[in-house]
């Protein structure tokens, strides 16, 4: 089953208020309130990014701060799709 | 102990940084 | 987007990637490259293994080994109830005056919500007659733990309901075992039907949509599956469908409720066609080894390594269905409360050292199953590593032919009626499991179905 394809790297983006995020040694574990869906994210870097989505004008520049190299960069956004996919992050107004 | 790692090529479209599944409680609210 | 666990028996090849096989280790000074893909039946050696530049496998595995908190646990408030369920797995009834007072209570909650733990199912016995129990949602709320929690409905008026609908983070969950009065009462007791149609007709016009209409599965409610569909629509509610286990009284009612093989099938079909409208409680994973696809949620047994239950008097057991000396853990008033009993206790230690099958693992639906429910397995006396006494492929049947002893809890605090209490502590012969039902639901002759020689057993199926 493949994330969707079409997550736009060039939006901004911020977690979902309704998600509560739990840092472990291996990443951290995403639980949304209102879809009882519960997120892994398997790396430390991911974390980072998802971390700073909101304080990032794009998706890609929150990839790149995190140190994510650009061949790197597909398999983020894949996890990006997913994640926004499931409604663990959504869009915002680029502050 | 055996360890076979195969590693694939970098980053295919199988390997995922994300997982996801929906839970109910595992056997929590009876 | 849900992922379901790997479906696949051992040693197929998934495209792609590469399928590593059971006995696979990685210690902890291994290093893997991001672009390693594990398959879901490698065990690491612990979490300290999957650090920040290697790849921990899928989620299932992480899962065996143990999180440094709960994702969510059950916490019984009380053991008193109004109501004396026949399949009780709290065997509930009798308020324990060790019970946590209102103090200790919100230092449990201050203890999750440092923990992280994202939410409490909340139940009992019925934990609404708690003088307390509208303060401790509260307080769990304005303290970052979600609370689900699970009622009779004996207490939820108008006035609760609306209070519920107000609120965002408290969920709410009506039990009935049956779609008419007559199944239902059965189980549940006089009155039960109306409580609970009652409750949810007051959540439904309070504009609460959503809340959980919770029906645990037996022999004799399977056949009403469409209609506990219609009484959820007809309420604004969504369908939960849990698993029977043999726990507190559900041992004594074991034999006459738990559903015959057909049913199992029945009831897999019908929550395969449902797909995610229904929820399970993640507790029907025993199901996923007919192979006709897996059930949403996670299918694994997360006693004592994602999950576990707080009793009314503190005690920590591995999880609601086990209460017994041999699943407890500690308790939240020992020093270093619930944080260190989930994290040093030797009975979760145990319970989070990695899987290796037993004697299931030989079996090509191991990986769908994982052996089935823990519980189920220890109150039919069947050994812990080996198959569920349901186990779809029959293997449950085979075993429990050899178990002589079924455990019996030394926790109950049932409604004093007849017949006496039951002796604690003392074993007794099996005979869950080896009542023969009838050959066929129409014959009379109680000689139906008895074949001189014939193996015991449930013939049935």
């Amino acid at each position: 089953m493949a994330a969707a394809v079409s997550f736009d790297l060039e939006r901004a983006w911020r977690v979902d208020p309704r998600v509560s995020m739990r840092p472990e040694p291996f990443g951290a574990l995403l639980y949304h309130f209102g879809t009882r869906r519960l997120s892994f994210l398997k790396n430390q870097t991911v974390l980072a990014v998802v971390r700073s989505l909101a304080d990032h004008p794009s998706a890609r520049s929150a990839c790149l701060a995190s140190g994510v190299t650009d061949a790197e960069l597909p398999a983020y956004t894949r996890a990006l799709a997913a994640l926004a996919d499931s409604k663990m992050i959504t869009e915002r107004m680029p502050s | 102990m055996a360890e076979h790692e195969v590693e694939t090529e970098a980053l295919t479209s199988d390997e995922l940084l994300v997982e996801e599944v929906s839970i109910d409680g595992m056997c929590g609210v009876y | 987007m849900t992922l379901a666990p790997d479906m696949a028996p051992p040693g197929t090849v998934l495209s792609g990637s590469t399928v590593l096989s059971k006995s696979t280790v990685l210690s902890g000074s291994t290093v893997l490259s991001k672009s390693t893909v594990l398959s879901g039946s490698t065990v690491l050696s612990g979490s300290t293994a999957a650090g920040s530049s290697a790849n921990p496998g899928k989620l299932t595995d992480l899962f065996q080994l143990g999180l440094d908190a709960p994702i969510c646990l059950t916490w019984e408030l009380t053991y008193a109830c109004n109501l004396s369920c026949v399949h009780c797995l709290s065997s509930s009834g009798r308020r324990d005056p060790r019970e946590l007072s209102t103090g200790e209570c919100k230092a449990v909650i201050d203890t999750l919500e440092r923990m992280q733990v994202f939410y409490v199912n909340i139940g009992g016995g019925e934990p609404t007659v708690r003088p307390d129990f509208w303060e401790l949602v509260d307080y769990a709320a304005e303290h970052h733990v979600g609370v689900k929690f699970s009622t009779n409905g004996v207490k939820l008026d108008a006035k609760a309901a609306a209070k519920l609908a107000a609120s965002d983070y408290v969920d709410v969950q009506i039990s009935l075992d049956g779609a008419t009065r007559e199944v239902n009462d059965a189980v549940r007791g006089p009155g039960s039907y109306d409580t609970a149609m009652r409750a949810m007709r007051n959540l439904a016009d309070a504009g609460f949509k959503g809340f959980k209409l919770s029906v645990v599965m037996t022999r004799h409610n399977i056949p009403q599956i469409d209609q506990f569909k219609e009484i959820a629509d007809r309420f604004g509610a969504q369908l939960r469908l849990t698993r029977l286990r043999p726990s507190g009284r559900g041992a004594d009612s074991w034999d006459e409720l738990h559903p015959r093989p057909e049913q199992q099938r029945e009831l897999y079909d019908w929550l395969v066609a449902h797909g995610d409208q229904v929820l399970t409680g993640d507790s029907f994973f025993h199901l996923s080894a007919f192979g006709g696809g897996a059930l949403p949620g996670l299918n694994l047994c997360g006693a004592g390594r994602v999950v576990c239950l707080i009793d009314p008097v503190g005690d920590v057991y591995a999880c609601p269905f086990a209460i017994h000396e041999n699943f407890l853990a500690g308790n939240v008033r020992e020093a270093g409360g619930f944080e260190s009993v989930w994290k040093t206790s030797t009975l979760f230690s145990d319970l989070r050292k990695p899987d290796t099958g037993g004697a299931c693992k030989s079996c090509g639906f191991y990986d769908s199953c994982r052996g089935g429910c823990m519980a189920a397995k220890f109150f039919t006396g069947l050994p812990m590593d080996g198959p569920d006494p349901e186990c779809v492929q029959g293997y449950g049947e085979a075993a429990l032919a050899s178990a002589v002893i079924a455990p019996r809890s030394s926790v109950d605090h049932s409604h004093r009626t007849s017949p006496a209490p039951r002796t604690p502590l003392e074993p007794v012969p099996v005979t869950i499991g080896r009542r023969r039902p009838p050959a066929h639901d129409c014959d009379e002759s109680p000689l139906a179905g008895f074949a001189a020689g014939a193996e015991q057993g449930c013939g049935c199926g």
